[in-house]
């Protein structure tokens, strides 16, 4: 019995398939006339598009209209002499995707080295062209750099550590961009000051943290079996879901102030931020349902079998596994309200989009649509193709699917 | 036995769950009821002191705006409400004709996706990917201001053959334009589409009691073709006329003539909608076990066969409710026509609270027409639901 095992286990494995080019391109591009008509029409369609690009980027684009109002775009009005704070954050913010690199997707891949040598080449560029701040962008990787070897070193705490520093960073983030006192160490900074690049990421972030435990309450009532609980979580979700987010933003901007008692304003940030809340609670509310329902009704049961009440069965039984399923789907849906973020704009508000629409009422960049466009666009893509990428490599490591 | 039930019922009402329950939900609704009465009051105090008390009366003064495209009769001298059925109309106008053409789309990219040419594949790829992460706003800002205001000026319009013709003021597309005949003609049309309907019937029971399909729907189209092509001879003039855009003074006139607004509103909402309609696809695609195309294979089935008759209609159950929701997303995603100017109807909405000040009354409006467009979807979400769930595999 052994031996024919051994002998089983001595049997080749099928050849891997290998290819010569030619063999590649046979198989992938010219297998049929139909498919070779395909290649070359689409092979031609991308060189046409390629040189046209390569030839607007290089020669007639004129980059000046995002050269010089770089620090609009990212930050918009904020004092430059309260920088260093968007940089600590900057730093802080490096070091946990260093913790998480080394904590939840164990090794070093092509993703990590492209990020390290982004802020590495922009660094290097920097330096070539003389200025002060390259050695501000050599430190995110340094940081980064570091957090991953925190997290290969003390294997044991990083997971947890990462989770609990993610969480501490959310609320760091706000007291540190908005600041207290007036001459203290970090004077306030009026949201009025908030723009560019950096309003889109808080609106985003405030947005989704916020909306989360309301999320999961409004997700815990649609699932309820009390009857008055029940109608209005779903009343709320599927109103909310009915209408365009853009309608809430009016809605904050026009019909908030009458809601409150008279002598009493908000700010415009905060009434375009509680709109932002509502929205994306109702749809965490739908994402967080699909993981309650992804749970075994054995779970209750089981629950219910060892005596725990209504309260801890949730917390301590139901809601870790429900959130851990949907984690993926969140991600998503952070990109998603990412996106939305640029509606602010629409609303008067100076985020990325709203900050570019006002360089570009500048006379005196008449007609540099496009450079501004596909710059800003490039900065949307970047940050939500790296969390999409992120949230496959999360899916993968949580095993969600497979457990 | 009996008064040990009894002692064990005897929970003190603030243990009994069925108590807890009722009073949490009571709690819970008379502080919601509050907190709407306590916003509400406030509301319309405040609109009180403005001098603008919550009324739908004003929706019957007259507009006095004009609005750039109108597909129903209207003039400033005509009300707040033809005006915001006009939006109406505008919006579902742009939704309708996107869908349409986001799903055609939407599918040619799904499908490349899993072409077996590489090629092919990486583009539909880098298709999706490019568009699904980067905001829809600007794309659209970025379409009107970089495309469709920048095409060339009307006396130097940039035309394909004499058919269209592209200028900043908006595209103009030859199209035909029913002459006197065309009343008559139109009776052929319809008896062609009768006999066209009536051969693939027959041809279809034919097939079935032989077991050997013909090509039905080829014969169909001929005799379409040749009945309307008939008629079409045998009139005295004939029925329709091609209308070709031409310049008269500063514009085109005749044919169909888009605004750069509605290209704007409408090729984004296309563009970006199908890069999600793709994945949906794809993902109804290949939902579909990897057996049923080999079984295809098997039997002999081409490749566009295989597709056609094996994949397509099982992928559809997996397909239709995500599909659905993209539906949606674009009627809701049509409100950002605002910002590229098209007259949709948030778009008039907000023109109207500009004129009147009645910013509470038209959001309310806006909201209950947007929410009644999903209210209307969901209901036929459920019903596909639950027809598709009969057909038992």
């Amino acid at each position: 019995m052994t031996t024919q095992l051994s002998s089983v286990s001595e049997v080749l494995p099928p050849p891997t398939e290998r290819y010569t080019i030619l063999g590649w391109l046979h198989k992938n591009l010219f297998s049929s006339w139909f498919n070779s008509i395909l290649s070359i029409v689409a092979g031609s369609f991308v060189a046409v598009v390629l040189v046209g690009i390569i030839k607007w980027v290089f020669v007639s684009a004129q980059w000046a209209v995002v050269n010089d109002n770089i620090a609009l775009y990212m930050k918009g009005q904020y004092p430059g002499a309260q920088d260093w704070r968007l940089w600590v954050l900057i730093y802080l913010a490096a070091l946990l995707v260093g913790l998480m690199w080394s904590s939840y997707f164990h090794r070093v891949d092509v993703i990590a080295w492209v990020l390290v040598s982004i802020f590495l080449v922009l660094a290097i560029w920097l330096l070539l062209l003389g200025k002060a701040a390259w050695w501000k962008l050599l430190l995110v990787d340094g940081f980064g750099i570091v957090g991953f070897s925190l997290g290969q070193r003390f294997p044991n705490v990083s997971k947890r550590l990462t989770i609990l520093l993610l969480l501490l960073y959310m609320p760091l983030v706000l007291l540190i961009i908005r600041g207290f006192g007036t001459d203290g160490f970090i004077p306030q900074i009026g949201t009025n000051l908030w723009g560019g690049l950096l309003l889109s990421l808080l609106l985003a972030i405030i947005g989704i943290v916020f909306s989360f435990p309301i999320g999961v309450l409004l997700a815990l009532g649609r699932q309820s079996q009390m009857p008055a609980l029940k109608t209005l979580s779903i009343i709320y979700i599927e109103v909310i879901r009915g209408v365009p987010l853009i309608t809430l933003l009016f809605m904050g901007q026009l019909m908030l102030p009458f809601f409150l008692p008279a002598g009493i304003s908000i700010d415009r940030v905060i009434r375009a931020v509680v709109a932002i809340i509502m929205f994306a609670a109702a749809y965490m509310a739908e994402n967080v349902r699909g993981g309650l329902q992804s749970i075994p009704v054995g779970q209750y049961e089981a629950a219910d079998a060892i005596g725990l009440s209504g309260y801890r069965k949730m917390l301590n039984i139901i809601l870790p596994q429900a959130l851990r399923t949907v984690i993926p789907v969140l991600v998503g849906q952070f990109i998603g309200l990412f996106k939305d973020t640029s509606l602010v704009a629409l609303v008067g508000l100076l985020d990325l989009l709203g900050i570019a629409r006002g360089i570009l009422a500048n006379p005196s960049y008449i007609g540099r649509q496009l450079e501004v466009f596909v710059f800003i666009a490039l900065i949307y893509w970047i940050f939500s193709y790296a969390m999409s990428y992120a949230a496959r490599r999360l899916e993968i490591s949580l095993g969600v699917g497979e457990r | 036995m009996a008064t040990n039930t009894s002692e064990q019922s005897a929970v003190p009402i603030w243990r009994d769950e069925r108590y807890l329950e009722i009073i949490a939900q009571a709690v819970v609704v008379l502080g919601i009821v509050a907190l709407f009465w306590w916003l509400i009051h406030n509301l319309l105090t405040g609109l009180e002191s403005l001098g603008t008390p919550l009324s739908f009366r004003f929706l019957g003064q007259t507009s006095q705006f004009d609005i750039g495209e109108t597909s129903l009769e209207y003039s400033r001298n005509s009300s707040y409400s033809r005006a915001l059925l006009v939006g109406l109309v505008n919006t579902l106008r742009v939704s309708l004709i996107g869908i349409v053409f986001a799903t055609l789309l939407g599918l040619i990219v799904g499908v490349a996706r899993l072409s077996s040419n590489w090629l092919v594949s990486r583009l539909a790829a880098v298709y999706v990917e490019l568009l699904r992460n980067i905001p829809l706003l600007v794309f659209l800002i970025f379409l009107s201001s970089t495309v469709f205001h920048k095409l060339p000026k009307v006396q130097e319009a940039a035309h394909l053959g004499n058919w269209a013709f592209l200028t900043n003021r908006g595209i103009y597309i030859a199209w035909f334009d029913p002459a006197a005949s065309y009343t008559v003609y139109r009776w052929v049309l319809m008896v062609a589409a009768l006999a066209a309907v009536v051969v693939a019937a027959l041809l279809i029971r034919k097939g079935k009691r032989t077991g050997r399909m013909p090509l039905y729907w080829l014969w169909a189209f001929v005799i379409f073709v040749v009945v309307t092509g008939l008629g079409w001879f045998l009139m005295p003039t004939p029925p329709l006329t091609v209308n070709i855009p031409s310049l008269q003074g500063r514009n085109f006139r005749g044919g169909i003539s888009l605004t750069p607004e509605f290209m704007a509103i409408f090729s984004g909402l296309v563009i970006y909608t199908a890069a999600f309609i793709a994945e949906v696809v794809r993902a109804g695609i290949q939902a579909v076990s990897k057996g049923q195309r080999e079984a295809a294979s098997a039997l002999g089935l081409s490749g566009f066969m295989t597709l056609r008759l094996i994949i397509f209609p099982q992928a559809l159950r997996v397909i239709i409710p995500p599909l659905t929701s993209q539906y949606l997303n674009l009627t809701k995603n049509s409100s950002l026509a605002v910002a590229v100017g098209y007259p949709d109807l948030f778009s008039v909405g907000g023109t109207i609270v500009n004129q009147s000040g009645r910013a509470v009354e038209v959001i309310l409006i806006t909201m209950a027409v947007y929410l009644s467009f999903s209210l209307l979807t969901s209901l036929f979400m459920n019903w596909y639901n639950r027809r598709t769930q009969l057909v038992e595999r």
